[in-house]
């Protein structure tokens, strides 16, 4: 009966089906519960007695007199303002050099969440994690509130005074300036820069990035004459092939990345086409998680690899081929690779994440052979987003250190924590006579000046972003500034002289460039209110005329063949980017630490990520978080760092994040994990993540517990959770991997849903539901993120996820599989060496014969007339029978008061009145003891009725979205009405229209691919998944 | 509480005999120098139409009345004391005739203690049929105008169902009577019937002690049976009264807290009848129904009654910035969402319903308990207003081939939690 013989398992001790583990899951709680310690006989009786007497005095002084409450109006209200409306505003999110164009939701002028701007061709609504968290670190109590000197607040006339003194003087004596920052994206403050250039002749600008992209721009410049990073385009791809490129995870504009993949990956029974993905990594990322075919290399082998491409489509190109030891054959997978971008040429796309400009340049030359420039590369539209040049920095850092800077301005960036050179430019600082940083907060760079000059937050800022040449964003202020903060280019300004404002300042910019770029309008303040209104301002450029230099190929592959070997000896360790918490500069923001990594599952750490096998090696064992403490030591650097055990990981190789290991980020930040950054090191020039040689692990033999959700909540054998299905069978079968439970009745088998207890329920006005396309789901969390921001998600700390009382609504399961069973330790390492990875967002499937709504004593719990689940938190009493008879485990109990609660002071959105401003205000905050779960974001469903019915019509698709579905770069959640057959669901799940009368569980659904996670029982969700299609060519791994 | 009412009574005569002095000189005034366009004004009922929702949507209320001075002049007649053209131009631009020298213009302007006509953004047309508005009005004159103070009263009445407290009295005092006179004849009985027992001769010693027993008061009210009775009752009246305690914790019904300015509702709102949402502007838009902010009371403050030491604090306040911290009056818990807009935008329902005759209020206080038994009784009993809505065409196509009542808001799940609690 069942089709798929797979083994599933979400973390390693499920796959070892570990006794202990096995136990733990039997209960309906891991352990023996502390909360219930304090209940003891002893004191059983007094404890009663005081709370009796507390809560008869409590409630005779309630009935005295209800506390005085002000209403406190406007004193002029603002036009555009009135309470309880949402405005929107569209910006830019810009971090560094990421951006994103999006529309921001105000309330009563506060910014309360940040979603895309579909305006922008570039990001077309997209969004990630990190923007869908930026909005809590506007509200950060750890931020500056005004200049300081030397950590001692002044203001800031007096800064500006000595500043410019001390720049006079040092400019005078011919001494040197710099200004030292991560991309800067936007030209108008890049004109400011070139002002203070003017007016301080000895200054340079000196960028970098915390991630490199030097390399890849050193290639492009050997390559094709220019120092750029080209635009891919996934959409237009067949064959894609991934060499060490987490593009999908953390690699460049990753959220455009991610919606142009999945429009390659969207399959329907009209369309059977999907691209074909191999990727050839280290650690497992996002991308390789999703990939069809992933073979796991070390890092000592990403030139080889490349190398072998190339040598293969010279071949079969006809071409010359370059010297080098490995063959394609070396490899598994490679030589299919090589095929089948040959065959798709000019349809087929080669990403290699590699920052060695040696093996960029084979890159290159192999989408060159293939003919991808023109059509999934774009030479004339290069992404901007990496500017940094790693040479100029390590010069700088030198320079630092021989006393040869006299001044020196960090322009918001902290090379102190992230950047290779930190130890030096620390030691550095000293030596020059004048030092300012920008930075938000006292970071580890802003500590080591004398001024700090902050900038402002970017949703309090005016400002303009080009990602690509001729792809404008406007940043554009949501709320007054919060503090005495400044905007960093309008410092500059001020240092060199010029008093004007920097609005006035962009705006001429605006008004001499850009607005003569159109002819659309004549009058400029209509062009600037409309590129306002818009958020984007696109013009055409130019294509650029480009020719390919195969010149430096055999130089290139001299170069590989010397710093790559086909069978690498010794450990070998690759630093890489989490996607939650990405390179750490918003290390401070508690929903990003929390939010669980889509592939390790773990929150509140980084790690080092070891093979199973090397973990038998070590004898290292891990259960439930619980693992030990190594010493990593590369050089002389060495640090103590805890082991997680990741399915993937390439033999011989170790993997950490970078983003952790902050001392000056804040409360949140502070002390979480280690800092990776020291380990970064140079190859050909450029930094490089991966260190080839002189790792070293030795065990400490120190205990250690990771937090990580994986585990929590799950239970074994369940196989019907997960459907999926290779290409080739759903070519021939749209059905193919479905999995229709029959249950014995009679001497028959019949459809779960012939038997039923339940009388089913009546949609007459809507039904609300929602699709996941498991196929276009990448795992990227935006969703999850989305979600805590929309529904005021309390953070609970590692100690509370520890005690799995994570209270995420939405979690990203991540199941992993592989051919065949694991008996034993040899079959372990063997099922854990490189398995599939299929993510699926859980969140409350709103069940129409819902398990939970016939247990709740207290009717707390109950199906609404448009098929949700509700929950009311002020009627539950928390007998938490409803979780424990949820058979998808998504309801979330608050063990405690996470609010106004200085034991949870991480939890920043809830504990300081600042924080607070991020909170819905149409969303209750739950108080102790209540359950909560999904609403299907009914706050946004009321609000849609109520503008359908304020304006006399029926309520369009598209008008109400769930904050989880409009964060979906993928648009692999789609949310909707069923009962309106043009909805984008309806058709997505082909619904039969229903007469009214018929009830929603009898409902006709002609889609082969959707089905109902555990539809056994037929529970019958309105949340339904559409089966995983891997494009391979039979079922195995 | 008389001298109140007969204070208001004789301040209502005061004012309605000022305006009626002024319409006097008016009528002087006008007789001096007559236009007497009216004819020029069209009877169109579809102008008139216009005229009406300009007046409204223009807000013209706030300052005219039709037969009374009110912030500005009334607007009966006007057409016979200026020619149209100045009325166009007074209406669009009051300050540049002003300026012009216009000696009509001037006199208003001084009039009306320097206070300005604000431009209004109309055409000649729209201005004259807010003149023919103006004219219907004036010839038709509304004739429940009087009647309107009394129907608070009637609406009341009629809400209550059953027999009326009043019979329900009678009824228990003649029972109560009946009862007494019964307890008398039987105590003239038992008197009789004792003398005839001790007048017997033949009775034994036993019988004898029985009729003469004395009834021992004390011993009665020791007895095990009145002390278990009468601890019963004190307990279930205690519970009862603890219970009723309790219901009412938190309900502020009644609750009419001083204001920082002494705001009266009653002179706004009902004297001068400016619109709820003059003031109240997000009654229609949003959730809150918006207290108004100091800049709204400045319309027509900046020149009204501005020595009055309650406008001061308006003043006071602008000058200083700091906002009016108004002492709230409806608080509904956190728990509870409440959108004004879906009630009043949507509903159609009038803020009495809830907010009581405020319009009679000179000190605003909560009229309904604004209790969860509250909101759900209205949500079972209301009617939906759905006419011209097409959000419920099909919901009422649906209710109409079920159901003979009218729809109600529990019928398309006006009771389910997730409607007001999440």
């Amino acid at each position: 009966m069942k089709e798929n013989q797979k083994t599933y398992w979400k973390g390693i001790e499920q796959l070892k089906n570990d006794p202990e583990f096995v136990k733990k899951n039997e209960g309906e709680f891991p352990e023996y519960l502390p909360i219930n310690e304090q209940s003891s006989e002893a004191n059983g009786r007094r404890d009663f007695l005081k709370l009796m007497g507390f809560g008869i005095a409590a409630a005779s002084l309630a009935a005295c007199e209800a506390p005085v409450r002000k209403a406190i109006p406007y004193l002029n209200k603002p036009v555009d303002v009135d309470p309880s409306v949402p405005n929107y505003y569209a910006s830019t999110y810009v971090n560094g050099g990421d951006a994103v164009s999006v529309v921001v939701k105000t309330r009563e002028g506060r910014p309360i969440k940040v979603e895309g701007n579909k305006y922008s061709s570039v990001f077309k609504g997209c969004t990630s994690s990190h923007v869908e968290a930026s909005v809590l670190s506007l509200y950060d109590k750890e931020r500056l509130v005004g200049p300081t000197k030397g950590g001692a607040e002044v203001d800031w006339n007096t800064l500006d005074k000595e500043v410019t003194a001390q720049l006079g003087k040092i400019a005078a004596s011919g001494g040197q300036i710099r200004i030292v920052s991560n991309t800067v994206l936007s030209p108008t403050t890049k004109k400011a820069i070139e002002e203070f250039k003017a007016k301080y002749p000895t200054t340079q600008h000196v960028a970098y990035d915390q991630v490199s992209a030097y390399g890849i721009t050193k290639a492009n410049e050997a390559s094709f004459g220019q120092a750029i990073v080209p635009s891919y385009d996934f959409s237009k791809a067949k064959t894609i092939v991934g060499v060490a490129a987490d593009f999908l995870g953390t690699w460049f504009s990753h959220v455009e990345f991610n919606r142009q993949y999945a429009e390659t990956r969207r399959i329907s029974a009209e369309h059977r086409e999907m691209s074909r993905h191999f990727q050839f990594e280290t650690n497992l990322s996002l991308t390789g998680a999703n990939a069809d075919y992933r073979t796991p290399v070390k890092p000592s082998q990403v030139g080889g690899v490349v190398a072998a491409i190339y040598n293969g489509i010279a071949k079969l190109a006809g071409q010359a081929s370059v010297s080098s030891s490995f063959k394609a054959s070396d490899v598994q997978y490679l030589d299919k690779a090589i095929k089948e971008l040959w065959a798709n040429r000019g349809k087929s796309l080669l990403v290699s994440g590699s920052n060695d400009s040696a093996v960029q340049i084979l890159v290159n030359g192999i989408n060159q052979m293939l003919g991808n420039y023109g059509t999934t590369i774009d030479l004339a539209q290069p992404m901007l987003y990496r500017q940094g040049n790693d040479m100029a920095m390590n010069t700088f850092a030198k320079d630092l250190s021989a006393g040869r800077i006299g001044g020196v301005i960090f322009f918001n960036c902290n090379p102190v924590y992230d950047s290779a050179e930190g130890a030096a430019i620390a030691k550095g600082l000293a030596k020059a006579s004048l030092t300012v940083s920008t930075s938000d907060r006292m970071d580890e760079t802003a500590a080591a000046v004398t001024y700090v000059a902050p900038d402002h937050h970017y949703l309090e800022q005016w400002n303009d972003v080009e990602v690509k040449p001729g792809k404008f964003s406007m940043v554009q202020p949501t709320i007054a500034p919060l503090f005495k903060t400044r905007q960093a280019p309008e410092s500059f300004l001020k240092w060199a002289g010029q008093t004007v404002e920097y609005y006035t300042y962009l705006q001429n910019n605006w008004k001499e460039t850009f607005f003569a770029q159109q002819s659309v309008t004549s009058d400029f303040q209509t062009f600037w209110d409309k590129t306002l209104f818009d958020g984007v301002f696109e013009v055409a450029v130019e294509a650029r005329d480009v020719t390919y230099s195969a010149e430096p190929v055999a130089q290139a592959a001299n170069s590989i063949a010397q710093n790559y070997k086909v069978q690498g000896q010794g450990l070998e360790l690759a630093l890489y980017e989490k996607v939650g918490l990405g390179n750490g500069t918003m290390a401070n923001n508690p929903w990003l630490q929390e939010l669980s990594d889509p592939i390790s599952k773990a929150t509140w750490d980084n790690y080092l990520t070891i093979s199973m096998a090397y973990a038998n090696e070590l004898g290292i064992e891990m259960v439930d978080g619980e693992t030990e403490l190594v010493t990593l030591t590369v050089g002389g650097n060495s640090v103590e760092v805890p082991v997680l055990i990741q399915p993937g990981q390439a033999d011989g190789t170790v993997g950490l994040a970078i983003g952790y290991g902050r001392t000056s980020a804040g409360k949140v930040g502070n002390g979480v994990g280690v800092n990776a950054y020291p380990f970064i090191t140079k190859l050909n020039g450029a930094n490089t993540m991966d260190v080839l040689a002189g790792v070293s692990v030795e065990k400490t033999g120190k205990k250690y517990k990771l937090a990580q959700t994986q585990t929590h909540q799950t239970y074994m054998e369940r196989e019907n959770v997960i459907q999926e299905a290779t290409l080739p069978e759903y070519k021939k079968d749209t059905a193919a991997g479905r999995w229709s439970p029959k249950i014995y009745k009679e001497g028959e088998y019949i459809k779960p849903s012939k038997i039923t207890l339940w009388s089913g329920h009546e949609y007459n006005n809507h039904h609300w539901a929602l699709t996941i396309d498991m196929n276009t789901c990448t795992g990227c969390s935006a969703c999850v993120v989305a979600c805590q921001a929309e529904n005021n998600i309390p953070v609970v700390g590692k100690e509370e996820v520890l005690n799995r009382r994570e209270m995420a609504w939405l979690r990203i399961d991540r199941y992993y599989s592989a051919a065949n069973p694991a008996g034993n330790k040899k079959e372990l390492e063997e099922a854990s060496a490189n398995p599939e990875v299929t993510f699926q967002p859980m969140m409350c499937q709103h069940c129409n014969n819902a398990p939970c709504e016939t247990v709740c004593p207290v009717a707390a719990t109950t199906h609404s007339t448009e098929g949700l689940n509700q929950m009311t938190y002020n009627r539950c009493i928390g007998t938490r029978y409803c979780a424990n008879n949820c058979p998808y485990k998504v309801r979330r109990f608050n063990w405690f008061k996470y609010h106004d609660n200085t034991q949870f002071d991480k939890n920043l959105s809830m504990n300081n009145d600042l924080g607070k401003m991020v909170l819905n205000p149409d969303v209750t905050v739950r108080a102790r003891g209540v359950m909560e779960k999904c609403s299907m974001c009914v706050q946004r469903i009321q609000a849609g009725k109520l503008q359908a019915k304020k304006e006399g019509r029926k309520v369009k698709d598209g008008d109400i979205e769930m904050a989880c579905a409009s964060a979906c770069s993928t648009d692999a959640m789609v949310f909707g009405d069923l009962n309106d057959p043009n909805s984008k669901i309806s058709k997505l799940l082909k619904v039969e229209e229903k007469e009214p009368g018929v009830k929603a569980t009898d409902r006709v659904i002609n889609e082969d691919r959707a089905y109902h996670v555990l539809e056994e029982l037929n529970v019958n969700p309105n949340v339904w998944y559409m089966t995983k299609i891997r494009n391979k060519d039979k079922q195995e791994a | 509480m008389i001298k109140t009412t007969n204070y208001m009574l004789a301040k209502r005569i005061i004012v309605r005999f000022a305006a009626a002095c002024l319409f006097v000189c008016c009528f002087v005034f006008s007789g001096v120098q007559a236009y007497a366009q009216r004819d020029a004004v069209p009877t169109d009922e579809a102008i008139i139409a216009e005229g009406e929702k300009l007046f409204s949507e223009w807000a013209c209320n706030t300052c005219h009345r039709v037969d009374q001075k009110l912030v500005g002049p009334a607007l009966k007649g006007v057409y016979d004391r200026r020619s149209i053209d100045w009325i166009y131009q007074f209406v669009q631009n009051s300050q540049r005739l002003i300026a012009s020298g216009d000696a009509q213009a001037n006199a208003i302007y001084e009039e009306f203690g320097g206070l300005q006509m604000p431009s209004h953004d109309l055409t000649d047309d729209q201005v004259l049929s807010i003149m023919a508005y103006v004219r219907h009005t004036e010839e038709n004159p509304p004739a429940a105008a009087a009647a309107t103070d009394t129907a608070g009263d009637g609406t009341q009445v009629a809400a209550e169902g059953g027999i009326p407290s009043k019979y329900l009295n009678i009824i228990i005092g003649a029972l109560i009577v009946v009862l007494v006179l019964i307890l008398i004849v039987l105590g003239l009985i038992i008197g009789v019937l004792k003398k005839y027992l001790q007048d017997k001769a033949d009775l034994d010693e036993e019988d004898q002690e029985v009729v003469n027993e004395k009834f021992d008061l004390m011993a009665f009210v020791k007895s095990p049976t009145v002390i278990g009775i009468i601890t019963f009752l004190v307990i279930v009246l205690a519970a009862k009264n603890v219970i009723d305690g309790l219901y009412t914790v938190g309900v502020q019904q009644g609750y009419q807290p001083t204001q920082p300015i002494a705001f009266s509702h009653k002179i706004h709102a009902g004297q001068y009848e400016i619109d709820c949402q003059y003031c109240h502007t997000g009654v229609e838009i949003g959730k809150n129904a918006n207290i108004p902010s100091v800049n709204i009371c400045m319309n027509c403050h900046s020149a009204i009654k501005t020595d009055s030491p309650e406008i001061q604090k308006l003043y006071a306040a602008q000058e200083s910035g700091e906002p009016i911290e108004w002492v709230r009056i409806h608080n509904l818990p956190d728990l509870a969402y409440f959108n004004h807009s879906q009630h009043v935008n949507v509903g159609g329902i009038a803020c009495q319903t809830c907010h009581g005759e405020i319009q009679e209020m000179e000190v605003v206080k909560q009229h309904a308990p604004l209790t969860m038994g509250w909101c759900i009784d209205c949500h079972r009993n209301t009617s939906l207003n759905t006419k011209g809505n097409g959000y419920y065409d099909k919901l009422v196509e649906l209710h109409n081939s079920n159901a003979a009542t009218p729809m109600k808001v529990t019928d398309i799940g006006g009771l389910e939690c997730a409607k007001c609690h999440y």
